[in-house]
């Protein structure tokens, strides 16, 4: 499959994934967004050491995934290609970080592996949580939430109209690159000239297909402002469902329990 | 060139954030505005344009790899620069939302990094001072080589910065800037090249569309805020960026003392005014000779010596020194102007 169709493919996915019926999909988007965020941000607030105290952290993508019926694999999948910005700056780490910061028997393990998993622990949380909002909401009720919060109207339509024309332009797009295809040979036709025609000639098409939209918008009584359905209402259980989040990453953030449930269980050993 | 979530704090995230939205919010007040309702399917359609064209690639003869398109100048060239920041965007918005390319944090780091001077500073300033009036093929060339290499060159400065600040990376800025600017130096003429080859095509093909961008400062006197913004860039490239390529010989002055008297800088008197004036410019200086304060007590005696200084003396204190004292004399120069103005204005 050439990349345009993975990417559309993919996006695809995401969005079948979330017209699912689950207790997590039927929840308010807005309560999902801020405690998504809430969670991005408690995660993303820990020290550059923090390892253990951010395991409990993968509770809530894990909830959600099993809750909402994620699969798991499509997410590690998805992590895995996102994952060399992360990877290729926290490799440096090890390499400049050399104090010994703890010893695991006779290893002396040093600050700087323990920050580069941290990075990475940080990083596949937070992806996770990225990909199971949309997966458990949706593009729209995320837009829908987003807007409700605070996002300026033209930009929230305008997110709507860009995710609606991506498959549109996708496809286009995918023929015109599968022609090219099959007209080069050997490398020949795929250089600069042929792509540059091939872009300028699906920048046309945009722009005519524009036009056409936009006439199409005016035929239909379009007066030059767009109105949204909005069916979002707030439910108890949204408020119990952000709120019992949100206190869950402020204590666990505050408080290291992993460590003080080793300390315990070395107390009964001992 | 998106940077993730794992790799900034939560106060550079939120304050790019902050900053990001207000200026959406501030391109969607301009975009109301602006009477011309053909804007918003062109803006929904010629963001999937980019996002698709982002998909395609292009073989570069002798590397073996691909180049690709970024978009902000052709979108600021078709739509105006406010509503190419929204289109870009959304485009970075949905690759953050389905594809993890870039967190939900760093969302406003990113669409501030890719977006922002590219529409705002680079597209007017640059593009259209070289190929707005009078367009031909070698104009627009120059234009989009010239706009996209600096955007693209800012955009990876800023996502050093923005990393460095963070402090989770142990990446000294040094190191991530020799790393990063060179590779994108490449990028951005690969940018540039693909912006100047598809507005070509375009505008020989359809020449209305091209003017079709408004411009962005009111049709009325020429002010001269164009040049003071560009000079405010000017100030923060040359006190971030060219300050360390400063000579690290002794200057004029210096060195004439240093062949006098052996020291290359005078001891003035303790006691007295003098010694009033020197403590309280001590406590005043808070970069110190240009670099971050040495914590005291000072290692006499071995640390005396210049050790000889490595060119180009790459230090993130000499940056922050020079941008900031650009800025305290922009502040400074503006203060007095504008007293200077007052004056005259009540004298006459």
């Amino acid at each position: 499959m050439g990349s345009i169709e993975n990417s559309l493919f993919n996006i695809g996915y995401l969005e079948t994934l979330s017209y699912q019926e689950t207790p997590i999909h039927r929840l308010d988007p807005r309560a999902k967004l801020l405690a998504t965020m809430g969670f991005i941000v408690a995660v993303v607030s820990f020290p550059k050491y923090a390892l253990g105290s951010l395991l409990p952290f993968l509770l809530y993508p894990v909830a959600l995934a099993t809750l909402g019926n994620v699969p798991l694999r499509y997410l590690g999948k998805k992590m895995l290609i996102a994952a060399p910005f992360a990877f290729f700056i926290g490799i440096f780490n090890p390499l400049l970080d050399r104090q010994t910061l703890a010893h695991l028997g006779p290893l002396a393990i040093s600050g700087g592996w323990v920050s580069f998993a941290s990075i990475m622990l940080k990083f596949a949380l937070t992806v996770s949580a990225a990909l199971l909002l949309v997966a458990v909401t949706g593009f729209h009720k995320v837009c829908c939430a987003m807007e409700r919060l605070g996002m300026p109207r033209a930009f929230a339509l305008q997110l709507l109209f860009l995710y609606r024309y991506i498959f549109v332009l996708g496809d286009e797009a995918a023929r015109m690159v599968r022609a090219r295809a099959l007209r080069s040979f050997g490398g020949r036709g795929l250089g600069f000239r042929a792509y540059s025609s091939l872009l300028g000639h699906l920048l046309l098409r945009t722009l005519d297909r524009a036009q056409r939209l936009h006439l199409a918008m005016l035929s239909r009584g379009f007066d030059g402002e767009i109105r949204l359905l909005r069916p979002l209402r707030l439910q108890g259980r949204d408020a119990v469902f952000f709120l019992g989040w949100s206190g869950f990453f402020v204590l666990f953030r505050l408080y290291n329990v992993p460590h003080w449930l080793g300390i315990r269980v070395m107390e009964l050993i001992k | 060139m998106h940077m993730a979530d794992a790799l900034i704090s939560p106060a550079v995230g939120g304050t790019m954030w902050a900053v990001t939205a207000g200026v959406t919010v501030y391109s969607a007040r301009k975009l109301n505005q602006d009477l011309d309702d053909r804007k918003l399917p062109l803006m929904g359609v010629l963001g999937a344009f980019v996002f698709a064209a982002q998909m395609i690639n292009f073989t570069i003869p002798g590397t073996g790899s691909s180049g690709h398109l970024v978009g902000a100048i052709i979108l600021s060239i078709l739509l105006g620069p406010y509503a190419a920041f929204l289109t870009l965007a959304s485009v970075i918005t949905v690759q953050a939302l389905f594809f993890a390319d870039g967190g939900l944090l760093a969302l406003g780091c990113n669409i501030f990094n890719m977006a922002f001077f590219a529409c705002f500073i680079a597209y007017p300033f640059i593009y259209r001072k070289i190929a707005g009036d009078r367009t031909t093929p070698g104009r627009i060339l120059l234009g989009a080589l010239a706009a996209a290499l600096i955007s693209v060159e800012v955009g990876a400065f800023l996502v050093v910065l923005e990393t460095w600040l963070s402090g989770i990376s142990e990446l000294p800025f040094s190191t991530f800037i020799l790393l990063m600017l060179p590779i994108h130096l490449a990028i951005g003429i690969v940018e540039g090249l693909i912006t100047a080859a598809v507005v070509t095509f375009v505008w020989k093909a359809r020449p209305e569309l091209v003017e079709m961008a408004p411009p962005m400062a009111a049709a009325g006197p020429r002010s001269f805020r164009p040049v003071l913004i560009g000079l405010v860039a000017l100030a923060v490239f040359a006190g971030g960026l060219l300050s360390w390529f400063a000579s690290t010989h002794p200057d004029g002055l210096e060195w004439s003392l240093k062949g006098v008297t052996g020291k290359a800088e005078l001891e003035g008197p303790k006691a007295g005014a003098h010694g009033a004036l020197a403590s309280l410019q001590e406590k005043l200086a808070f970069l110190p000779d240009y670099d971050f304060k040495k914590p005291e007590p000072e290692k006499a005696g071995g640390q005396e010596e210049d050790k000889g200084e490595s060119w180009p003396d790459v230090n993130p204190a000499r940056s922050l020194a020079g941008v900031l004292g650009a800025v305290i004399t922009l502040l400074l120069a503006g203060a007095i102007g504008f007293g200077l103005k007052k004056y005259a204005a009540h004298k006459g």
